[in-house]
């Protein structure tokens, strides 16, 4: 234990997410004794992120005006939107350039053992926006973990009944892996998902 | 399968050990508290990725140290592969094979061993928890993948548990996901279901012909599978499920188990708890046409526990294509009369590698003197050699 306010400063950096008690330890050390690291401006900016920025009223994902620069963008595609857990999965997807239309960030995935149900996502939020009809297909790409499956499951009946289009992020191997290193939930999924090769 | 070697860090009373071990028998001898059988536990928690002995790792861990490191050379046919375990106290496990980092549910793959011990008796007089956890080391040491299904069982099951809690509290609206979870916890337990139900059957013909080498006498020993999704009153804690002899489809475990939640869904919101499943199923051994528990004599049901480790070892060779499981006998022939010693050292003596503990050599018989090590105070005497 160290004195009063140090403590106080590792434990509240050991709260936040990823940072164990030693990395708290560290960053604390740093911000105290690196004569050069410009306490001011990290000081400033935690404050003015949590002013400025917001979620985008459509999308849910972060923006720092009403709406986010990909539901403002024109060039984007209105009629597909892409539903992901959380803001970094937007950004997962964005860097592959692969997909133009919209997101849909629901804020999280259903677990009843961290207390979160479907009325805790932005589930209603995503059915206003179908409601006018001009979306054709929504793409489910929560994580292929349990309680995304779960999430992608409740998600896909709901939107079935509107006689809504729904796909599913395939999962498989991945791309310039060796086929003998993927584990076998890995290939027994790439074998459920198979595709017949066109001629 | 062979360990060539065995180095622990910190590993319960071992501050620093390393140990060479032989091909064919080897035997670690020393007093009653020395540290032998912490030697076969590390090993046997590298292929069953659990102690034998505790169920949480921090008594693994040398009182003062944070982590401990388990570390094995192993031999796969001409081939050495060094794996090693990182058990942390407060923090998950980490794993490295071949000096890379690996996933520690992966080490299983790399190294397959049956462990023998005292408290292996628990398997024929304990809980069906026992069992079931006997059942699901075996199936992923035949089938890796399953290690996953388990786990995805398991939290899916807690989270389906926490639901039911929160319904009971709040009102109807929790469920409205229930059915979301029955889909997760009959897609991954009809899988273990079905597994397990292939294992008894594949360990019935082992098991007797175990059982006749070690007791030489028919005692009609048997194994059968009590499955509470065949149960007409799954609430009835153990006493009403029902037995399965034969083999069921995947096909049909899955809308047996989903009609078996349906049907217990009303009790199921009453107790708030999965009533049905492959976490409330059992396997029932028999002997003369009675249960084990409970009739089984104290020598009988030993001999069963016996034979059923016995059995998996051999059912493991017989399907491996890495060579024998490595076999761990700890403080195994202390219990036993003369003739069953004997016996049951002519059942291993073919393995490619036996582990032997012993508080005294002349318990070991003699067919099994192979490499002595002895073992004092959490230091490993050198080894004495062959001496027979």
């Amino acid at each position: 234990m160290y004195e009063g306010i140090v403590q106080e400063l590792i434990d509240e950096l050991g709260r936040l997410p990823g940072i164990g008690p030693k990395s708290a330890q560290r960053i604390a050390f740093h911000i105290v004794q690196t004569q050069n690291f410009d306490v001011q401006r990290l000081g400033k900016l935690l404050l003015e992120v949590r002013e400025k920025v917001r979620f985008c009223a459509d999308c849910g994902n972060v923006a720092d005006q009403e709406r986010c620069n990909i539901c403002r963008d024109p060039r984007r595609n209105r009629s597909l939107i892409c539903v992901v857990e959380e803001a970094k999965d937007v950004v997962a997807i964005e860097r592959t350039r692969e997909f133009r239309g919209l997101y849909h960030v629901l804020g999280g995935a259903i677990s009843p053992i961290d207390g979160v149900g479907p009325e805790d996502l932005r589930i209603r939020e995503l059915l206003q926006r179908l409601a006018d009809g001009s979306v054709e297909e929504v793409i489910i790409a929560t994580d292929p973990n349990l309680e995304g499956e779960a999430t992608a499951t409740y998600l896909s009946r709901l939107l079935r009944t509107m006689e809504m289009r729904v796909s599913r992020l395939a999962s498989g191997l991945p791309v310039g892996g060796d086929l003998e290193y993927a584990d076998e939930v890995t290939l027994g999924r790439a074998f459920e998902g198979r595709r017949l090769v066109e001629h | 399968m062979h360990v060539r070697r065995l180095n622990l860090v910190d590993f319960r009373n071992y501050e620093n050990a390393d140990l060479l071990l032989e091909d064919g028998v080897n035997v670690l001898v020393g007093s009653n508290g020395q540290g032998k059988t912490n030697l076969v536990e590390a090993l046997g928690y590298l292929s069953t990725l659990g102690s034998h002995r505790v169920s949480s790792d921090v008594a693994l861990v040398r009182r003062g140290a944070t982590s401990a490191i388990v570390r094995a050379l192993l031999g796969h046919g001409g081939r050495d592969i060094l794996v090693e375990l990182q058990i942390n106290a407060s923090a998950a496990n980490k794993a490295q094979v071949g000096r890379s980092p690996a996933k520690v549910r992966d080490l299983p793959r790399y190294f397959s061993s049956v462990l023998f011990a005292p408290e292996d008796m628990a398997l024929v007089r304990g809980d069906p928890s026992g069992r079931r956890r006997f059942a699901d080391e075996l199936l992923v040491l035949r089938a890796p993948r399953l290690a996953g299904v388990l786990a995805d069982y398991d939290r899916a099951l807690r989270q389906r548990n926490t639901l039911l809690k929160t319904a009971r509290a709040t009102g109807a609206k929790a469920l409205s996901t229930l059915d979301l979870w029955d889909e997760r916890l009959v897609e991954f337990g009809s899988q273990i279901v079905a597994a397990r139900l292939g294992l008894v059957d594949d360990l019935r013909p082992h098991v007797a012909a175990a059982y006749r080498a070690i007791v030489d006498a028919d005692h009609g020993p048997k194994l059968a599978s009590q499955l509470s999704i065949l149960s007409q009153h799954p609430d009835a804690d153990e006493e009403g499920t029902e037995r399965a002899d034969v083999v069921l489809s995947l096909d049909e475990i899955r809308s047996r188990f989903a009609a078996a939640l349906a049907a217990a869904r009303p009790r199921e919101l009453e107790r708030a708890l999965t009533l049905v499943g492959p976490h409330r199923d059992d396997i029932v051994f028999e002997l003369n046409g009675l249960p084990a528990r409970g009739y089984a004599s104290h020598g009988e049901s030993w001999s069963f526990a016996l034979s059923l480790k016995l059995a998996s070892a051999e059912l493991l060779r017989a399907e491996a294509s890495s060579g024998d499981p490595v076999l761990i006998l700890d403080d195994v022939f202390a219990e036993l009369d003369a003739p069953r010693r004997r016996r049951l050292a002519a059942a291993i003596q073919s393995y490619e590698q036996v582990l032997i503990t012993s508080a005294v050599a002349e318990d070991v018989p003699e067919q099994l003197h192979g490499t002595m090590v002895r073992i004092q105070a959490g230091r490993i005497l050198d080894s004495t050699g062959t001496d027979g």
